[in-house]
């Protein structure tokens, strides 16, 4: 599986070279990796079916008290989701071939599609928390690439922001619940956690993992009130949308949560925190997408709904509802990843998505309409589609709820009559009624556009015909591991005249019914404020935060960083001045033991040199020229201190940059208008007192250092190993490139990002010299 | 700087003073040296240069834009932590190859290879801040 993930990632970064060799037939020979990832997982299907578990483990980084493991596993959760996401993606990255044609930016599409591809299959795939968690970023990473894909318009970039920062705080959450979590039990492979259940539950920071990972979860499956970011990465390119927000990434936090379901599940907070996010979220995102004519937003809503059910189902908890969610996440990434592409189709070949503007189109694109059609029966729950069989079994898990069973069918049902009316709008309005004027002359989809739709379309019907081909080998040991045991039953499209049927032909008449008040519903006052409460203000509240922060940061920039350098000096010297003197007075008490007896006559003209330096600086303070070279003398003379020592690099070090340090200074002097000196007396004076005190107290600081002995320990130890250990004989250079080679490359990674921002700022700050300038 | 002094020193200085940045940068690892001195020498020279005949002559000797010097002297630092990575030990642990080079003995190493890294990204930075003050006005 590591080779696998590998593959995906190595060709994604060749993908732009793969693109110059096969320019529009990339989207066919590219989209045959994830196909072959997804026959190479369907070939662990007999073995999963039978009822084992696939591990596989690499070594990664190896410590003292923990190891990280590139460890596999693969049972029924992992692989049904692996295979969603090879098998929509070999279709998606055919249909972004088709969608994006032309587009000069399809290279990156390809490069950043596929990694994300490999990212998520690692969330699903990978067995240690810690790998989990650094895919998990890697997904929100890419996904920022995805969403902001046209990023020359501001929206875009909005958007990838704010789906990153919304899904990165998240992330952040859920590395400490994860981490909490392996300190508690010990075992940091989740196929071992799934057996220490009982200790985490017990275990005090319960209630705190469990929070942390909720946290990331939510974010991640965009649970009310983090719901507003999924409609928001609308802006991203429909492939982007389909395969990210409907069928892949938004339901790893489902799938996270499932996976840990036999971990910290089967308790009340639990049940009531899962169940009660989900619930609540279904409810409201269902009657939010139909306050939305965008075909995009009312899909993206529909998929918040979808998200909130299943984390409702994971929520209750029971043997039926295990099954529900297996169902329903299948039929799910099927028939909204038809839906998505569908509407995407209908963008592209007739130039809006706006279904007002849109009618008739089922001549002009019957492919599409079929697929569309089959597509949004099975999501509102159709016999005999697969999505009928989804809903009847998550209608019978409501019903059977250990808690509050009346409260989740009634918001259940409730939330899945607007899931109706959503499903007849997307395809009725566009597809069918009179012929509409639209912006394009629309026709039928390239065949790269419409395979994927069909394909996922027919699916849904022949899996709810035939669902024993899908049951045993599939669906029951999803439900098997998200229960943590292994269970046994089958599924089939009739029931009997039983409680469920009803309510979904109750959900049938209030969805058609309100398809019929949709236009007079959706300009109503009760909704327009409903969007406002739900859709607008999570949105508000977010930019508000983000402003404040930017606000904090530019107010305490104005207050710490105003630009006048006297004003650092004097915070610094300040600062140091009186913890200095603080530690002074209550730890040892001034030592005052100058000994003048040994010190040589070279020293003496040296020190005169130096002061006399400052003396020229002090008189000449209006000419820059002369207090430049002074401070190159002291410089000079400091390296002769050094050479006095035998310190001949730090010497040469020395000489060498005071001479460039004069060279750079003079040349950015020379372009400075001349002093004017505009400060009064006073503030000469305050600066005159904290310069000698400053200095006093360096001298004391010296003196007080050198009356302790000198511990040689380290520098005898470098230069006895010096030699034997790194086979030179500078012991400054050794300790330089060897001994401590990690700090000399923080220190050089500085030098050369202060080359490049000296180097930009003024280079591009000059008027007319780049296009960056506006910005 | 229009000086026939400058100009035919620096003609004469210019290679003296690169072949002595590589001698302070290859005796480094015994004797007072290294990447960091020799670098500056190094700068220093071009420095010299760029006085003397203007950045557009010195852009020309150097040949590599000082940006690039920078990257390669980064990529450098990176790849002498990597190689050891791949023989088991940690990020920068010193690797040694020693040959014999007609008598004498040649030593090869992952710290030269960082030392070269630092070379480089010290004249990057430094020519790369001569350029950019020398050619743009700076308007206060």
């Amino acid at each position: 599986m590591l080779i696998v993930i590998g593959l995906i990632f190595v060709t994604a970064l060749l993908a732009p070279w793969i693109f110059k060799l096969f320019r529009e037939k990339t989207g066919w020979i590219l989209a045959l990796l994830p196909l072959g990832s997804f026959l190479y997982l369907l070939s662990f299907l007999p073995e999963i079916a039978a009822g084992g578990t696939i591990t596989q483990s690499t070594t990664w980084v190896s410590m003292e008290f923990f190891e990280v493991n590139l460890a596999f596993y693969l049972d029924g959760l992992s692989l049904m989701f692996g295979l969603i996401i090879t098998g929509i993606g070999t279709f998606i990255v055919l249909y972004g071939a088709g969608y994006l044609s032309g587009n000069e930016y399809l290279p990156r599409f390809y490069l950043a599609i596929l990694l994300f591809m490999g990212s998520m299959l690692g969330v699903v795939l990978a067995d240690n928390l810690i790998s989990i968690f650094v895919f998990w970023e890697l997904t929100s990473f890419t996904s920022y690439l995805l969403i902001g894909f046209n990023h020359e318009q501001e929206a875009s970039r909005r958007a990838a922001l704010q789906a990153l920062l919304v899904t990165g705080i998240g992330g952040l959450a859920l590395l400490g619940g994860m981490v909490l979590m392996g300190f508690a039990s010990g075992q940091w492979e989740v196929s071992a956690l799934l057996n220490e259940g009982d200790i985490i539950r017990e275990h005090p920071h319960y209630l705190a993992i469990l929070l942390l990972v909720l946290g990331g979860a939510f974010t991640k499956s965009a649970q009310f009130p983090f719901h507003f970011w999924l409609p928001g990465a609308m802006a991203a390119p429909t492939p982007v949308s389909a395969y990210l927000h409907s069928a892949t990434m938004v339901k790893a936090g489902v799938y996270l949560l499932a996976r840990l379901h036999p971990v910290l599940g089967f308790t009340e907070t639990w049940m009531i925190l899962v169940g009660g996010f989900g619930v609540v979220t279904l409810l409201i995102s269902a009657w939010l997408s139909l306050s939305f004519t965008d075909l995009k937003q009312i899909l993206a809503y529909s998929t918040v709904m979808a998200l909130g059910t299943m984390m409702m189902l994971i929520g209750l908890g029971t043997e039926l509802a295990m099954q529900g969610l297996a169902v329903y996440i299948l039929s799910h990434a099927m028939y909204k990843g038809a839906l998505f592409m569908v509407a995407g189709g209908i963008d592209h070949e007739a130039g809006t998505r706006d279904v007002l503007k849109l009618g008739g189109l089922r001549k002009l694109m019957p492919i599409s309409a079929v697929a569309a059609a089959l597509a949004a029966l099975s999501m509102a729950g159709i016999p005999p589609l697969f999505g009928f069989i989804a809903k009847e079994i998550v209608y019978e898990a409501a019903l059977e709820a250990t808690l509050l069973p009346v409260l989740f069918i009634t918001l259940a049902v409730v939330a899945n009559i607007a899931i109706v009316a959503a499903s007849a709008i997307v395809v009725i309005r566009p597809f069918f009624g009179k012929p509409v004027e639209t912006p394009k002359k629309a026709h039928e989809t390239p065949p790269s556009m419409w395979i994927g739709p069909i394909i996922l379309a027919v699916l849904s019907v022949v899996f709810g015909v035939l669902p024993f081909l899908v049951d045993k080998s599939l669906i029951v040991p999803v439900a098997g591991s998200v229960w943590g045991e292994p269970l046994d039953f089958y599924l089939s499209l009739w029931h009997g005249f039983n409680m469920p049927l009803m309510l979904s032909l109750l959900t049938l008449a209030g969805g058609l019914l309100t398809y019929r008040i949709w236009d007079g519903l959706r300009e109503s006052a009760p909704m327009k404020g409903y969007q406002m409460v739900f859709a607008r203000f999570p949105v508000n509240v977010y930019d508000g935060l983000v402003n404040g922060m930017l606000g904090l940061a530019g107010w305490q920039t104005r207050i710490l960083q105003n630009g006048l350098m006297s004003n650092y000096l004097v915070t610094i010297m300040v600062t140091a001045l009186v913890a200095i003197g603080y530690t002074f007075l209550t730890q040892s008490g001034i030592i005052w033991n100058p000994d003048f007896s040994n010190v040589h006559v070279y020293y003496w003209a040296l020190s005169i040199t130096i002061v006399g330096s400052l003396g020229i600086m002090l008189a000449f303070g209006n000419s820059r020229l002369t207090i430049i070279v002074a401070a190159g003398i002291i410089g000079y003379g400091l390296s002769l201190i050094y050479l006095m020592h035998g310190a001949a690099d730090l010497a040469m070090t020395q000489v060498l940059v005071e001479t460039l340090t004069v060279i750079l200074v003079v040349l950015v002097l020379i372009h400075v208008p001349k002093i004017k000196e505009e400060r009064s007396g006073a503030s000469r004076t305050r600066d005159g007192v904290i310069a000698i005190s400053a200095g006093l107290m360096m001298t004391l600081l010296i003196l007080a250092v050198t009356a302790v002995p000198f511990d040689a320990f380290i520098s005898e130890y470098y230069a006895e190993a010096s030699y034997p250990l790194a086979h030179g004989r500078n012991i400054v250079n050794v300790i330089l490139v060897d001994f401590r080679a990690l700090d000399t490359m923080g220190e050089v990674v500085v030098v050369a990002i202060a080359g490049l921002a000296v180097y930009a700022l003024i280079k591009m700050t000059r008027p007319g010299s780049s296009k960056e300038n506006k910005s | 700087m229009q000086s026939l002094i400058l100009h035919t020193t620096t003609r004469m200085m210019i290679g003296v003073l690169v072949l002595f940045s590589l001698f302070l940068f290859f005796r480094g690892h015994d004797e007072p040296g290294g990447g960091f001195i020799g670098g500056l020498v190094g700068a220093g020279a071009f420095t010299l240069y760029a006085i003397a005949f203007g950045t557009a002559a010195t852009r020309k000797i150097l040949r590599i834009h000082p940006i690039t010097l920078i990257a390669i002297g980064l990529a450098s630092l990176v790849i002498s932590g990597l190689i050891p990575m791949f023989m088991g030990d940690p990020f920068l642990t010193g690797k040694w190859l020693f040959l014999e080079l007609g008598g004498s003995e040649v030593k090869l190493s992952t710290p030269l290879i960082f030392d070269i890294g630092v070379y480089l990204c010290v004249v990057g930075f430094i020519v790369a801040v001569i350029f950019s003050l020398e050619e743009e006005p700076l308007t206060f």
